[in-house]
This record gives C-alpha cells, sequence and structure tokens, in this order.
C-alpha cells in the first residue's frame, strides 16, 4: 500500500481472506455453478450438497444444529431479522427493551426502530471509564422486565468482552429472549450457543476470514419455529396458492430467495481454516499480540488508550489517540508508511460520546498479525508526532 | 501520496489571521460532526468586498490548515468571486491530493465561508 508492505491492522473491520476461501468460491462459480434446492441435474444437486455442508461446519463451529443456522447478509440483517420477524410479534406498547451504550450500531438502531414502531421504552446499560459494561445497572434494568435484552458480546471499540454467560442467565431470569451479537467473538475465540444458552446469536462472515454478503443468524429451534418469517417469496415456502402460503421448515423459511451461495461455500472454507489453526490458539495469539501491542504503546508517552488494560479481559482491538495528534490525521501519515488502522467513529457514536472524543484510532490484530506489525505501527507513530507536534 | 506538505504543516502549526474580530459584518459556525472539526469565521465587509477575516476552531491539520490558507486568500475578495470557490481551488492552495474521506476536512472552511456571506446578503 502505498508502495510499503502492507500492515494490515483493521481486522474488526474486515479480514483478510486466505486463498483457500477464494478458491472454494472460485471452485463453485467454475465447476458446478448452479442454483440450490431446485434441479434435479446433478451440478445442481452438488451446490446444494455444498451449501448444505457448509451450514453443517458453521453449526458445528458454534456447537449449534444446522436447521438453526439461519444464512443472512451480515450480523447487521440478522439483528434485524430478530428485530422485526421476533420483535415485531412479542414487544407492546409499553414493553421495555434493554441493549448497551458499548453496542455497534447495528445492535442498537434496530432496537430503536422496534422500540419507536411499537411505543416501547428502550434502555441502556452503560459503560464505566474502564471500558466495562454497569453490571448493578443491567441487574437494575432488568427488574423492568425487558421483553428483549440485546447485547454485545465483544466491544468493536474496546475490545471488551461482555460475561455474557452469567448476562443471558439474569436475562432469562427476567423472562427477556436474550440477544448476543457475536461479530467480534465469532472470529477470535470458541464460541458454544448451547453453553451461553443464548436465544439468538448474529454474526458475519467477512470479519472471520469468510466473504463478504454472507452472515450467520443462530436461534434456537423452538422459537424460531414459533416466528413468522422475515422476508417472503421464493425458497421459503412449502405449499403456495393464490390465496395464502405456507412456510418451509427451518432454515429455509428464514432464506427467501436464492442465498449467497459460493459466499456460504466459502465461509465453510474460512470455518474449515479456523478449526485446523485451533480457536484455542487463535486466541492465545491474540492475547500475546495485544499484551504486547498494549505494553508498547503505554512506554511511547502522550497516548491515551481506551478500553480493558488486561488483554485476558478483552479482544485484540486497541482504540487510543496521540496527544495533540487528530486521528484522521494520524490515520493519513500512518497509511503513507503501509498502515492500515481504522480511525472514526466504529460505529459506536453513542460509545464515542461517553468518553467524550468524536474519534479515536483502532488497530486491531488477528491470526496473520505478528510483533514486527506492532513494531511497524510504533515506528511509524513516531514519524506522526514528529510531522505533527506543535 | 504526500498530503502534510511543508505549506499544510506550516499553516496547521502557525494558523494565520486566528482569533476573533470586535465587531464583524458576518459570521458562521460549523462542525464535520463525524470528525469533530469546528470552524467558525468572521468576516468583515466593505464595498461589496471582504476586507478582514478571522477564524477560530479544531480539528484535523488538514481543516485547519485550509481555513488558514482561505481566509488569507479571502482578503480583498469580491463576495461575487468568493462565492465561486470550488474544492479544486482549495485542494490547489493545498498544494495536495486528497481522498474522499479527507476532502471534508479541507472544505468545511470554505463550506463555513460562504454561509457567512449567504447571512449577511440575506441581511441586505
Amino acid at each position: 500500500m502505498n508502495g510499503k508492505e502492507l500492515v494490515y491492522l483493521d481486522s474488526t473491520a474486515t479480514a483478510q481472506r486466505p486463498v483457500q476461501v477464494i478458491q472454494a468460491m472460485d471452485d463453485y462459480y467454475n465447476n458446478y455453478n448452479a442454483s440450490v434446492h431446485r434441479g434435479i441435474y446433478t451440478i445442481s444437486e452438488e451446490a446444494t450438497d455444498r451449501y448444505e455442508k457448509a451450514r453443517e461446519k458453521i453449526a458445528r463451529f458454534i456447537n449449534a444444529r444446522p436447521q438453526e443456522v439461519i444464512f443472512t447478509r451480515n450480523a447487521t440483517e440478522s439483528l434485524n431479522l430478530v428485530a422485526y420477524a421476533y420483535g415485531d410479534a412479542n414487544v407492546t406498547l409499553s414493553d421495555s427493551i434493554l441493549s448497551t451504550q458499548m453496542e455497534h450500531h447495528s445492535n442498537m438502531v434496530p432496537w430503536q426502530e422496534l422500540a419507536k414502531r411499537k411505543n416501547a421504552k428502550l434502555n441502556y446499560v452503560m459503560v464505566n471509564e474502564e471500558g466495562f459494561l454497569k453490571m448493578d445497572e443491567f441487574d437494575g434494568h432488568l427488574l423492568k422486565k425487558p421483553k428483549i435484552a440485546a447485547f454485545t458480546h465483544a466491544s468493536n471499540v474496546l475490545g471488551t468482552i461482555n460475561p455474557v454467560r452469567e448476562m443471558v442467565k439474569k436475562a432469562h431470569e427476567a423472562g427477556a429472549v436474550a440477544v448476543v451479537d457475536g461479530a467480534q467473538s465469532v472470529p477470535h475465540m470458541k464460541v458454544d450457543v448451547k453453553e451461553l444458552d443464548c436465544d439468538f446469536f448474529a454474526f458475519s462472515g467477512h470479519k472471520m476470514l469468510g466473504p463478504t454478503g454472507i452472515g450467520v443468524l443462530y436461534g434456537k429451534e423452538g422459537i424460531l419455529d414459533r416466528m413468522e418469517p422475515f422476508l417472503t417469496g421464493g425458497s421459503m415456502i412449502r405449499e403456495v396458492t393464490l390465496e395464502y402460503s405456507k412456510w418451509a421448515d427451518l432454515p429455509s423459511k428464514f432464506e427467501a430467495g436464492t442465498p449467497a451461495i459460493a459466499e456460504a461455500i466459502g465461509l465453510g472454507a474460512a470455518v474449515d481454516y479456523l478449526n485446523k489453526l485451533g480457536m484455542a490458539d487463535v486466541r492465545t495469539h491474540e492475547i500475546g499480540l495485544t499484551k504486547y501491542a498494549l505494553e508498547k504503546l503505554n512506554g511511547f508517552g502522550g497516548m491515551r488508550i481506551y478500553g480493558p488494560k488486561d488483554a485476558a479481559q478483552k479482544e485484540g482491538v486497541i482504540s487510543f489517540l496521540q496527544e495533540g495528534v487528530h486521528p484522521h490525521d494520524a490515520a493519513s501519515l500512518l497509511d503513507e508508511q503501509g498502515i492500515a488502522v481504522r480511525a472514526g467513529h466504529h460505529c459506536a457514536h453513542p460509545l464515542m460520546m461517553r468518553y467524550n472524543v468524536p474519534a479515536t484510532l483502532r488497530a486491531s490484530v488477528y491470526v496473520y498479525n505478528s510483533k514486527t506489525d506492532i513494531d511497524k505501527l510504533l515506528e511509524a507513530l513516531k514519524v506522526v508526532e514528529a510531522v505533527l507536534k506543535k | 501520496m504526500d498530503i502534510y506538505r511543508e505549506n499544510v504543516l506550516d499553516h496547521y502549526k502557525n494558523p494565520r489571521n486566528f482569533g476573533k474580530m470586535g465587531s464583524p459584518d458576518a459570521k458562521y459556525y460549523d462542525t464535520n460532526p463525524l470528525c469533530g472539526d469546528e470552524i467558525e469565521i468572521q468576516l468583515k465587509i466593505s464595498g461589496g468586498k471582504v476586507t478582514e477575516v478571522m477564524f477560530q476552531g479544531q480539528g484535523c491539520a488538514i481543516s485547519q490548515a485550509s481555513a488558514s490558507i482561505l481566509t488569507e486568500k479571502l482578503i480583498g475578495m469580491g463576495l461575487a468571486d468568493a462565492m465561486k470557490i470550488e474544492k479544486e481551488q482549495i485542494t490547489d492552495w493545498l498544494g495536495t491530493e486528497l481522498t474522499p474521506s479527507r476532502l471534508k476536512c479541507a472544505l468545511l472552511s470554505l463550506m463555513v465561508a460562504k454561509a457567512a456571506i449567504n447571512e449577511f446578503e440575506k441581511k441586505g
């Protein structure tokens, strides 16, 4: 990038893809391109088989059953599916919904809109100075018996890993359905939806080495079965007459229209790749890099770091500001040196307001990053300081 | 790409016409909410021309340097000519090419200056 070897530190936004993922998609388009669940001919059968095998791989990856894995475009669409298909049918006037200040806009705006449609109340759990959710507030809001409690597994800005297992348990005790945004957790750690016991769990393919345009909604079978579909039309029906239609079984009921076939197969290949690495090792690798980066940034002087200080309590995401330097200037100067970091509000305006900053710099690591990348970032930040310090 | 030329850094570190004036004929303040850039421009206007300009603000180097440069260019300029300044002119003065995401920063001061002139002309 800009004539320099790329140092990619923005995997929280989207990951780079392994060649195996690209080849799997290429193979579909070149060798057995056909619609799924349709033709009697061989390549359509093969496309269906690979598409459904990808679903099985993903189901095993998070310890779900295949019929509980709904393919969507991304985590945002998954969460909208829940807000519309579950929320509209179960939330009514004067009900409450619970979310948090830590959420990505994708797990905040759909609930705001649901609250607006139903004249319901939306409450938020605030974030403390150290970057953790205020659990006393969570408990307090649960006393209001919300219908839905929606929270993130891990923050895309602060890296904070929330105690989701405990939060789901408390939400259930209060009678709420628990919706977890797993976009930042599934790529980076072992996730077991049965162990978390959440009712819905949403994530995106492109953050976990997979392609863009494919995401997943996990839902407990019993709940998904009782829900009406979100989008209607082709593929999701059992029977259609001019007067009425009957819905297909799970998961097809929630997959209207021709799906993202190549992308689903690509995501299956990404899961194979992650399994080969082993999620425990992925997590260990990231804790090591995060610890190293935190030490280096703390030692730099004049760095303000947001979020937990202990690498074991967070993911490989570090938001920081260099004293006296606007993050956009820093990001431009880092770009000139071949380093890709995110500068901005990270789709989390309310969290930026919490810390009273318009934007931060964010460096995030994944399986392909090394300590050398962190060293290069630190060297480049010295250049930023030299150029811009008044 | 090399957007932080000496000219830009000089205006960022030593902004010209920075501060407030006593009784401006026109003023306007606006922000770039996504990046937190803020600019206020005050103008003295006489005989259809800008005679004095002051600006205040905070934000990234590009937003502040382009505001500083703009104030120098505006002094002595007719209002009609000021309203005709386009984005190409701003990047020309900065002496650098900007990516679309940074162009917004560079254009904030121009937008604010034009808004100030518009307010002045509405007042008659």
